[in-house]
């Protein structure tokens, strides 16, 4: 193999960077004469960068907006998409909570939405106690706030303000564990990490409950909570041989190490069809 | 009975001042304590000399130590001859008129400007007019600007700070201004000038938003070769940590803020040293 060298300047989403973070550490050690940097702009940020052609590849926690397909067009940037990934949301309750059994879409919509006055948990579905029901979320600066009140409320950004919110998932996850009436939400990975600890409801959005795993997020069953995450790549710079060699690596080694930071890999089939994509 | 009264007075007072004393103490003994807790037992050779990694046993400081020294190192040479440079001139030279009390004034109100204000500014100059690109220069020069008013002020109190008879003994001796200001008042304000830049790169090694404004990254598995490379700083690299999942990730986020009081604690000290030095001197 030819020795390859270069450097690979990645930007973008917080949501992807531990993603693309393993790819490149183990990519490093197969080419070390390869540099690749990687920043957390944020997706839109990244875009920036992107359609300005200051970097080679972006990583994005959504869709590219129709804006930002303008700025490309302006730049002069031609790019590929390639989903990479699923990050799911867990809705999470105490251990001790023996009377939540699922929620359907419009419960916790009833919960959450900006006019909401629910306070206690028989208020959500009649039949479960007459107990404080206590709100934990992340603030209002995350993307996974964003995703939450848009896959939930259906408008990004509204959202009740009376709950407790942190920008610190660990607080959130203390705070669960440690309320019996509590009701929280976050992302996926931190429910792994402390399985133990909380538990995540079954989401019901029409066809029955479904709990979140790795097998129901993947074959799209846990819905509205689950998104599919991308990288964007200037095609230009998928001419570089360190390039190509990076994306291919990312597609293929790659998927090994997704499960590991804590996000869920696509269906086989997708990959396949983004490595046709970029030949 | 009159004077016992005050003398009560006088006691309760002295005991809100110690009281005082120990709230700010013991905030910082806590945060020390859980820091050191957590972070020491991380803290070790291989921790310095090692990459970022996702695996936290495997993850170290390297290339974000490295790229702070790079930074501080590169933002002292330009800011402290300019910084010192421009006090030197309001303080000794510039005439007591409109102008230079508009100058003050402005320079005054920068110090209170909120750091991402430079951060944009250093994006529009350093790194797209300029085209230095997300570089470690881009980065220290936007830094330098941001700490310039910090060392101007200090340096113009200490200066203001050396008496007048000094100036006039080596004026009556035939000195120039010039010759004045280097051999008589600069010496005599060296300890307050020193005080100025330690303030000013201890700033500077805490500020993260402009930065991450400009471009600094988060994973760069290398050591910033030249002033055009990509970097990443200290701040930047604990804050990805503690936001990570992994309980392990706060536990090295703690041992990098122990790397970074290090090199706070180190910088100052020698500038205490550096200080005292100069004040002996100046005094014999």
């Amino acid at each position: 193999m030819e020795a390859l060298n270069g450097t690979i300047k990645v930007d973008g989403s917080s949501t992807v960077f531990p993603i693309t973070e393993a790819v490149a550490e183990e990519f490093n050690k197969l080419h070390p004469g390869v540099r690749v940097t990687v920043g957390i702009s944020g997706t839109g940020g990244g875009f920036q960068k992107f359609t300005a052609g200051e970097i080679d590849i972006s990583d994005a926690s959504r869709p590219i907006k129709d804006s930002e397909k303008e700025g490309a067009g302006a730049g002069g940037v031609e790019y590929i998409e390639i989903p990479v990934a699923f990050d799911g949301l867990s809705v999470v309750v105490n251990r001790a909570n023996d009377w939540v059994d699922h929620l359907t879409v419009a419960e916790l919509k009833k919960i959450w939405e900006p006019s909401s006055i629910v306070s206690r948990w028989n208020q959500v579905r009649p039949g479960w106690p007459d107990r404080e029901i206590q709100l934990f979320g992340p603030g209002t600066d995350s993307g996974t706030f964003d995703y939450f009140t848009e896959a939930v409320i259906g408008k990004e950004d509204a959202s009740r303000p009376d709950y407790t919110a942190s920008e610190d998932d660990h607080v959130l996850v203390q705070g669960v564990a440690g309320n019996r009436g509590a009701l929280g939400y976050f992302g996926y990975a931190y429910y792994q990490e402390n399985a133990g600890r909380i538990k995540a409801v079954p989401i019901d959005a029409g066809p029955g409950p479904v709990p979140p795993s790795e097998e129901t997020i993947n074959n799209g069953t846990y819905a509205p909570l689950a998104r599919p995450i991308f990288i964007y790549v200037n095609k230009e710079s998928l001419k570089r041989p360190e390039v190509r060699e990076f994306v291919r690596f990312y597609l293929t080694e790659g998927i090994r190490l997704i499960p590991q930071v804590g996000y869920i890999p696509l269906p086989s089939e997708e990959y396949e069809r983004s490595l046709d994509a970029i030949g | 009975m009159k004077r016992r009264a005050r003398r009560e007075k006088d006691r309760i007072f002295k005991l809100f001042l110690v009281l005082a004393l120990l709230a700010g103490v013991a905030a910082l003994l806590l945060l020390l304590e859980e820091v050191l807790r957590k972070g020491l037992p991380w803290l070790d050779f291989r921790f310095l000399t090692s990459f970022p990694s996702r695996f936290p046993e495997q993850a170290g400081i390297k290339s974000a130590l490295a790229g702070t020294l790079w930074l501080l190192g590169l933002t002292a040479m330009f800011a402290i001859p300019v910084g010192v440079g421009a006090a030197v001139y309001l303080q000794e030279f510039a005439g007591r008129n409109r102008p230079t009390a508009f100058l003050q004034l402005n320079i005054s109100n920068l110090a209170g400007v909120p750091s991402i204000v430079y951060g944009i500014l250093g994006l529009a100059v350093f790194v797209r007019a300029l085209a230095l690109g997300r570089s470690v220069l881009a980065g220290a020069l936007t830094m330098s600007l941001l700490v310039l008013p910090i060392i101007i002020v200090a340096a113009q109190e200490a200066m203001r700070a050396v008496p007048g008879s000094l100036r006039d003994a080596a004026f009556a001796l035939g000195a120039t201004r010039w010759q004045a200001v280097r051999r008589v008042v600069l010496p005599a304000a060296l300890p307050g000038i020193l005080t100025g830049i330690i303030l000013a790169l201890s700033r500077a090694i805490g500020e993260t938003a402009p930065l991450i404004m400009i471009g600094a990254l988060t994973f760069v598995p290398f050591v910033p070769a030249g002033p055009l490379d990509a970097f990443t700083v200290l701040p930047i690299q604990i804050f990805n940590w503690t936001s990570r999942p992994r309980e392990e990730f706060r536990l090295i986020a703690a041992a990098g803020i122990i790397v970074l009081l290090g090199v706070l604690l180190t910088m100052n000290a020698g500038a205490v040293w550096l200080r005292n030095r100069y004040q002996r001197r100046s005094e014999s």
